[in-house]
């Protein structure tokens, strides 16, 4: 079974409500992560990111000066911080269609819709740990790739150009640990 | 603290490029079974917030308090951007919070609220005794937690609520299908 060793990675936690900050804290120390940063708001988070180059960031969407989906276009900036690869976890209330699908468009990595869940914080965590996708760079995005799966039978235009090699599939990280180079 | 060098293999196509950063993420993951006497992480971070759990009833307390106030200042001085935006991250806070700190059932009145707000297209046109409507139904859902009939009683409140409020949403952007789309639409978001 895949197993996560939490006190090898970093969180940074961006929520405007300290309750939340100490709900999350509570779960991801109950995990066994030791490493657990906060930030209250968007500029103090990209502050943080900075500074502490943590390996997974889990962030509110509702938060004032510039809020989550904004961080998260900010840190999708390739050669602009040290990390734009970085996992983000969109943390929020808000769940419609437009929404869930724009938090994608800016390049969030999982999305996790409250009230929150110990078992769906830990599979969003297993998830971007264990199976990374790759990135697409476009002219309008970049982030990771929001094809998660190659469906065979679509039938519709093929917006990306570039031949059969068009989709890429990295291997799942279970078996590379499996059989390592 | 230092910056790790970021690796990543480029693969480019006629109108983008597929990236596979170097995964330093590796690190963290191993297959191997529970040794003896180890818990389920989920069950661990479960029990810590149990055992946080103590406190809920007075972080409810305090985000109610916190919709009051922000009630109160929408009432005596209208929908201003901050008063409105108060109103509505206060209501989407106890919307987040509630079911995580126990009190599922507040939660439905409150998001009842968010909308109101949310897809009002002028704000001073949101009825303020619609507004107080809800906040009372999420003090009264909270203080009377505890009673027998509190989940018949909240669905009463938050049905009506709801009801008066999607025909008010929906009067409101009979010009607008792409928000009626939006209001009658249902959530998308993984569980």
């Amino acid at each position: 079974m895949v197993r996560i060793d939490f006190n090898r990675l970093r969180f940074l936690v961006i929520d405007d409500n300290a309750h939340m900050r100490r709900i999350m804290r509570t779960l991801l120390h109950g995990f066994g992560a030791r490493e657990v940063y906060e930030a209250e708001d968007g500029a103090a988070g990209l502050e943080a990111f900075t500074h502490y180059i943590p390996d997974i960031i889990i962030t509110d969407w509702a938060m004032p000066i510039f809020d989550g989906l904004e961080l998260t276009q900010m840190v999708r900036q390739p050669g602009a911080n040290a990390n734009p690869y970085v996992a983000i976890i969109m943390l929020t209330g808000h769940s419609e269609k437009k929404r869930v699908t724009a938090a994608r468009d800016a390049g969030v990595t999982e999305f996790l819709a409250k009230p929150i869940s110990a078992k769906a914080l830990y599979e969003r965590i297993v998830n971007v740990v264990a199976s990374p996708r790759s990135f697409i760079r476009t002219k309008t995005y970049f982030g990771p790739d929001r094809r998660r799966n190659a469906n065979p039978t679509y039938a519709g235009t093929e917006r990306r150009k570039g031949g059969k090699a068009d989709v890429i599939r990295q291997a799942p990280l279970l078996e590379k640990v499996r059989s390592p180079a | 603290m230092a910056t790790p060098k970021n690796t990543a293999a480029i693969t480019t196509y006629g109108d983008h490029e597929v990236i596979t950063p170097e995964n330093k993420l590796r690190k963290a993951v191993s297959i191997s079974p529970y040794q003896p006497g180890e818990t389920d992480p989920v069950a661990r971070a479960e029990k810590a917030l149990a055992e946080l759990s103590s406190e809920f009833e007075s972080w409810m307390e305090s985000e109610c308090d916190r919709l009051d106030h922000a009630r109160t200042a929408a009432g005596k001085d209208g929908f201003t951007k901050a008063n409105k935006d108060a109103l509505f991250h206060a209501a989407h806070d106890i919307k987040g919070e509630a079911a995580t700190c126990g009190f599922p059932l507040v939660a439905a009145a409150a998001d009842s609220l968010c909308r109101l707000i949310e897809y009002t297209p002028d704000p001073n046109r949101i009825p303020i005794k619609l507004v107080d409507q809800h906040v009372d139904a999420v003090r009264a859902i909270f203080r009377e937690y505890s009673r027998s009939n509190a989940e018949a009683l909240a669905a009463m409140l938050t049905h009506r609520l709801r009801e008066v409020t999607d025909d008010f949403l929906m009067s409101e952007n009979r010009d607008r299908p792409d928000v009626l789309e939006q209001i009658a639409g249902p959530s998308i978001a993984p569980e």
